[in-house]
């Protein structure tokens, strides 16, 4: 499937920030909550307008676990694997939903609905093992859990 | 005053359906015509995980507390509870809860579940802001000094003490400092800093104005990870309201001091809360440490003198400045003054936020607050302090005092306070392995000790968890644990060998069990692990025949079950339903 990137919206963004300091951060989480990730032909932008070499934009890319540069499903399953979910079950949790998936750490399912993630800690321990989907937590998972979590997402979708 | 309605809403009473329960509540009351006798406020965490907490305050002051709370219990308690005075008995808190808030001594997490986070006037209400205001009329130096009196130390990990912090940035001259906040919690079992902002974003800031005003910075930033949402809206919302408020800008409290307050979001690195990498991702680079000398006082963001601490640090300057020094240091142990907030996690009974004098012991705080072991029958092993730059504790070490001079010596740290307590069923070299394994996926890969020792060190491990290992693999793991502490560049490197230190010091026997006997006493390594029913235990349930995923268990009404090993995934489905613990 190939789409033509509407290049405007990352331009307008790339505009607001020109002349301030320490920008590329904050610029690339823009870039990346209006395109899913942050595609190659805006690395290409910002090079040109901050007067930086693409590499060192890309540098900063693959530091941080945050950004993609490829696109994304719709929802984002991040399972901690934090002290405390992994001494109650994290381990399992991800490999069981990797399996229902059929997909593995950063990779996206073939409808394009879930990517699945690891992640280091939630910050939510006191409820272990947890998972998120987008900006929504879900504590004390075990199986059944996700198996009626991962349903409502995809009914949501269904209708 | 009309009654009041509260309901924990941060990040975990969220995740229970706190904010279901406010708006039922909401409607209820207003289908009820009783909307202007009570009002519904949604609160930070208070700490203690309980799904959904909710308090009724009537007019007279009687509170009444609920737990686990859902939305379909909302009409119940509005009918009985707040038409006809009449408590809704099966939701009340039990002893648990008193057991959890009994022995604490709350004074950074004192306005957490308890006031509404975004409404700047019930802050107010509770000596807000008076601090900052009375600070702007000290002289600078007296701030610096009245700090450290108090003794107060980072309480981000290392423990450095924070008035000596100030004084030097104080005293480093330049046209402009920098002052910031690290709130960027990386540790795996940490989350107080996330609820100190969800629940009192004010007392963060601050604590911030005082520190800025004490070291001269005009420009401050919290650095907040990208992972903790709720957290950065109502931060963000505060500062609005400060800067409204005339608390924070040109001008503030009518002096003519000015400090204006960022908030940068983290992009997913752990090593950025290492203070160098943590301002080098400021300014829009790879989050990498640089050596220090020069230190951030005198070179720091931009190259300008900058001072950081943490979240709960910042949260701690009020209360000295308004109370004084002697008010502070007659709270604690030795040289660890004040209060710690511990993440308590794991095997307990209850979860959640724990703040206590420090110098009570880790034993009295598993056993006060956190309300001893989940259930009877499991026992306590070890207890891990301070994440993947600490260490875990046996049971003959938890009498130790909680200070950081008494945990620094037994080879783990009071790090940022996630405490992890872990039962039978843990591994220790597993534990070692898996903390590792994180500081492995999080090294900045700048030193070669850290980039190329510490996966070294996992490979070995994985080795030994896989029944492979040898004894020379552990010594290989004491001696490059060694020389990893001594020359990696930063706090990560340094400090991530101690987990790995730690469990061959309290439980070697267990990697000598791994090692020689191919086998893992607490059934985790599951290559060493064949999991069988125990026929004599097993009550015919069925339990497990339904909780496995892979089918691998066979089992008929009134029959005993077994396990299939060519189908079993070692998932330790059976094992965590098993009411009776037959499966192992």
């Amino acid at each position: 499937m190939y789409m033509t990137l509407d290049l405007s919206k990352a331009k307008k963004l790339i505009e607001s920030y020109s002349g301030k300091k320490g920008i590329l951060i904050p610029l690339l989480q823009d870039i990346q909550k209006e395109y899913g990730y942050v595609p190659n032909e805006v690395v290409k932008l910002i090079a040109k307008a901050f007067d930086m070499y693409p590499s060192k934009i890309y540098g900063v890319l693959t530091f941080y676990t945050q950004f993609y540069t490829t696109p994304r499903g719709k929802h984002t399953i991040k399972v901690c694997q934090g002290t405390a979910c992994h001494v109650m079950g994290g381990k399992a949790l991800l490999d069981y939903i990797s399996d229902k998936l059929e997909i593995d750490d950063g990779e996206t399912t073939h409808d394009g609905l879930f990517s699945l993630e690891r992640v280091a800690c939630l910050g939510c321990c006191g409820m272990a093992p947890v998972i998120m989907v987008d900006e929504d937590f879900y504590g004390g998972c075990d199986f059944k859990r996700i198996d009626l979590i991962l349903q409502r997402y995809k009914e949501t979708e269904d209708n | 005053m009309t009654s009041r309605i509260q309901v924990c809403a941060g990040t975990s009473g969220v995740s229970a359906g706190a904010d279901d329960v406010a708006t039922s509540f909401k409607k209820q009351l207003k289908e009820q015509n009783l909307d202007t006798k009570f009002t519904v406020v949604e609160t930070g965490d208070r700490g203690l995980f309980r799904d959904v907490l909710v308090d009724i305050i009537f007019e007279d002051g009687t509170k009444t507390i609920y737990e686990r709370v859902t939305e379909n219990d909302v009409k119940k308690i509005v009918d009985s509870h707040l038409k006809q005075g009449e408590p809704v008995k099966k939701l009340l808190v039990g002893k648990d809860y008193e057991q959890f808030f009994k022995d604490q001594k709350r004074i950074v997490l004192q306005n957490c579940g308890e006031i509404d986070p975004k409404n700047i006037d019930e802050y107010l209400e509770r000596e807000g802001y008076t601090a900052a205001s009375k600070a702007l009329k000290m002289k600078p130096e007296e701030i610096v000094e009245v700090m450290k009196e108090s003794g107060l130390r980072g309480r981000g990990g290392a423990g450095f003490p924070t008035g000596l912090k100030w004084q030097f940035c104080q005293k480093a001259k330049s046209d402009q400092k920098y002052l910031i906040c690290n709130a960027d919690e990386g540790d795996p079992g940490a989350f107080m800093d996330r609820s100190i902002l969800e629940g009192d974003p004010h007392a963060v800031i601050e604590g911030m104005i005082i520190g800025a005003y004490a070291i001269g910075a005009t420009e401050g930033y919290v650095y907040c990870r990208a992972e903790y949402p709720l957290a950065l809206k109502i931060l963000r919302h505060a500062i609005k309201q400060a800067e409204e408020n005339g608390y924070l800008g040109n001008n503030i409290f009518n002096s003519d001091f000015s400090f204006h307050l960022h908030v940068k979001e983290g992009a997913g690195a752990f090593v950025c809360g290492e203070e160098t990498a943590l301002m080098a991702s400021i300014e829009g680079k790879r989050g990498m440490p640089h050596p220090r000398p020069p230190y951030p006082a005198n070179e720091g963001l931009w190259g300008k003198p900058t001072n950081i601490n943490n979240v709960e640090t910042f949260a701690n300057v009020r209360h000295i400045i308004l109370r004084g020094a002697n008010w502070f240091s007659d709270i604690g142990y030795k040289k660890s003054k004040g209060t710690k907030v511990f993440a308590l996690a794991g095997k307990v009974k209850n979860t959640g936020l724990v703040e206590v004098p420090m110098g009570m012991s880790i034993k009295d705080l598993i056993y006060g607050p956190g309300g001893g072991m989940k259930q009877k029958k499991i026992v306590f092993k070890a207890v891990q302090l301070g994440g993947p730059s600490g260490g875990c504790l046996p049971e003959s070490l938890i009498d130790t005092p909680i200070d950081y001079e008494s945990i620094n010596e037994t080879g783990a740290i009071m790090g940022s306070g996630g405490m992890v307590v872990m039962d039978q069923r843990s591994c220790m070299v597993d534990i070692a392995k898996f903390f590792l394994g994180f500081t492995v996926a999080e090294s900045c890969g700048k030193c070669v000790p850290c980039r190329i020792g510490l996966k070294r060190m996992h490979e070995v491990l994985e080795k030994i968890t896989d029944g492979k290992g040898t004894m020379e693999h552990l010594e290989f793991l004491k001696e490059m644990s060694q020389t990893v502490i001594d020359t990696a560049l930063c706090g990560l490197g340094n400090t991530a060998p101690n987990p790995v230190l730690t469990t061959i010091k309290y439980f070697e026997d267990e990697y000598l069990s791994h090692i020689k006997e191919d086998s893992c006493p607490a059934h985790v390594c599951t290559p060493l692990v064949d999991f069988v029913v125990n026929e004599s235990k097993c009550i015919k349930c069925g339990v497990c025949y339904n909780a496995c995923p892979a089918d691998a268990i066979e089992w008929k009404k009134k029959e005993t079950a077994r396990i299939n090993q060519e189908k079993c995934i070692k998932c330790k489905s059976c094992i965590t339903e098993c009411p009776v613990m037959a499966i192992s």
